[in-house]
């Protein structure tokens, strides 16, 4: 079968057949060693601020931006706050959606296409890659998803047909809605004419996109993928949409910076969520011959489902503890390797599960992880979720700390691990995990490593 | 410059994002304006929705031009 894979390059295997293990690069493929990827790009617009470093200084600082929702009258639904992303000029970290594409074409395109494109654009600045031949080009590709799409332009397009009639339907409101079409945008403004795909799977799409884009260039399809998430809910349709699931927090009208809570005693949903987060992932030769910047290593990716129901995860929390186990599989290490957590932690009463899922992966080498859930101050991006997350596992390997969980004030139960409360934790990070769980029953791991 | 004329050229503005003095007698929506072919048929209903008629897509057709606009509008409205 290696004859199939011309291009899943790399040294030969030293034994056949495959799965075999080696100290640098992890996994076979039909006779051939799988090529290792990197990280050398990355870009968020969150909930704290527009970029990467606005928002990560803040994260560590144990800030929230959660506050009552500005984008419509919520006179009519349960919960009134969310995280939005900060609007403004441009300066102080405020999102300026006029940097990012022009107003002609934003009219044109949903939010979240418009944030995904933006967090694209600060990763592949970031990355300093810019194909100039043809064959770079073909070998450059995207995969940006998201959970659900053009949500509120759906909405409007439909009461706009109720109201004025189909004929008023606007040429753009099919691809200004599509969820494939931040891949679409980005691969026209940048000229990225490899694999161009778009995932979704609710909460995991994040996470999902960048394991299954690290794959195509592990096993050769291109050398540079663009890869992330994308998520524009904070509107009518949305907040109704996920109160009526139950999943929302509902009692913190008061005071929203405290609502999203996980594992704390008092936490009764999680808080709605936007923005976007996408990274570059590269081939590590291609990343070395032109001197990019390497954060770290993708060093696996797994995972699963949970075949239980459409929105809770089973109670005993099986489908995230065999992600984690595939993921660390192919990873080639062991949870006493593992070093920080980023865990889904959405503040809701799944939150003790992933914790049991997790002390049983860990083990004894429990006690000296660190897991946090970063969704205390950004609340849940969705689609997004797990590529911004992603970036904070990147970041606290760069910088060695861990984001602390905030508002974790009375946990609800003694957990094994150190979760961060309230507090950074400086401490040794060579290898960290992140999961994402969605609705349908949907996971995925990846485990990130600083590059050896 | 006419009442019609005046309210065309802010909605060719508008939807293309060009300079006002760009929106010249012959100034072509795709070749001189920047438009696609999406764009063209939303400024289509643009127009429609501004003067309140209907414009049959055959008639949409002949009209490239914001010259053509606003001659076919001025005949319609």
């Amino acid at each position: 079968m290696g004859k199939r894979m011309p291009q899943a390059a790399g040294r030969s295997c030293a034994v056949s057949p495959c799965r075999v293990t080696t100290e640098k690069t992890n996994v076979c493929l039909w006779g051939k060693l799988m090529r290792r990827v990197v990280v050398t790009g990355l870009g968020m617009v969150t909930p704290l601020a527009c970029g990467v470093e606005e928002t990560w200084s803040r994260l560590l600082a144990g800030q929230s931006g959660a506050g009552p929702i500005t984008r419509f009258d919520t006179s009519g639904v349960v919960t009134t706050y969310a995280c939005e992303i900060p609007f403004g000029d441009g300066s102080d970290g405020t999102f300026n959606p006029d940097e990012w594409m022009e107003p002609k074409d934003r009219r044109k395109v949903d939010d979240f296409i418009l944030y995904g494109l933006a967090a694209a654009t600060q990763a592949v600045k970031d990355a300093g890659w810019e194909p100039a031949t043809e064959e770079e080009k073909e070998r450059t590709g995207v995969m940006i998803g998201s959970g659900i799409g053009g949500l509120t332009t759906i909405a409007e397009t439909a009461v706009l047909i109720k109201e004025k009639g189909a004929k008023r339907v606007s040429p753009f409101f099919i691809p200004g809605s599509l969820i494939n079409l931040i891949s679409g945008q980005v691969s026209i403004k940048f000229g990225f004419k490899g694999p161009n795909h778009a995932v979704v799977t609710a909460c995991s799409t994040g996470a999902h996109a960048i394991g299954d884009a690290a794959r195509l260039i592990m096993i050769g399809d291109a050398d540079v993928m663009v890869a992330g998430g994308a998520e524009s809910p904070i509107s009518e349709i949305g907040i109704a949409g996920f109160n009526a699931c139950k999943a929302l927090s509902t009692k913190r009208a008061d005071e929203p910076t405290k609502a999203s809570r996980p594992y704390d005693g008092d936490r009764d949903g999680f808080v709605m969520g936007e923005g976007a987060g996408v990274v570059v992932l590269e081939e590590y030769e291609h990343a070395k011959a032109r001197g990019a910047k390497i954060y770290a290593e993708v060093l696996g990716y797994g995972l699963s489902g949970d075949a239980y129901h459409i929105t809770a995860p089973s109670e005993d929390g099986d489908g995230g503890f065999r992600s984690m186990t595939a993921a660390l599989k192919r990873a080639g290490v062991s949870p006493a390797d593992v070093d920080y957590i980023n865990a889904h932690g959405t503040s809701t009463m799944a939150d003790t599960i992933e914790l049991g899922a997790v002390e049983r992966l860990m083990g004894d080498a429990a006690a000296s992880a660190t897991m946090s859930s970063t969704k205390s101050s950004i609340g849940h991006l969705l689609g997004a979720a797990g590529a911004v997350e992603a970036i904070f596992c990147v970041l606290a390997i760069r910088d060695q700390v861990a984001p602390p969980t905030i508002n974790l004030d009375n946990p609800a139960v003694t957990p094994k691990l150190d979760l961060a409360p309230n507090k950074a934790v400086k401490r040794k990070i060579d290898v960290a995990l992140s999961n994402s769980f969605g609705f349908g029953g949907t996971n995925a791991s990846l485990v990130l490593g600083r590059v050896k | 410059m006419s009442d019609i004329a005046d309210r065309v050229k802010k909605i060719v503005v508008e939807h293309l994002g060009v300079e006002a003095d760009k929106v010249t007698e012959t100034a072509s929506f795709i070749d001189d304006l920047g438009a696609d072919s999406l764009d063209t048929v939303e400024l289509v209903m643009a127009f429609e929705e501004e003067f309140g008629i209907e414009i049959p897509d055959d008639a949409a057709e002949t009209i490239q031009t914001f010259g053509d606009a606003v001659k076919f509008i001025s005949s319609a409205a």
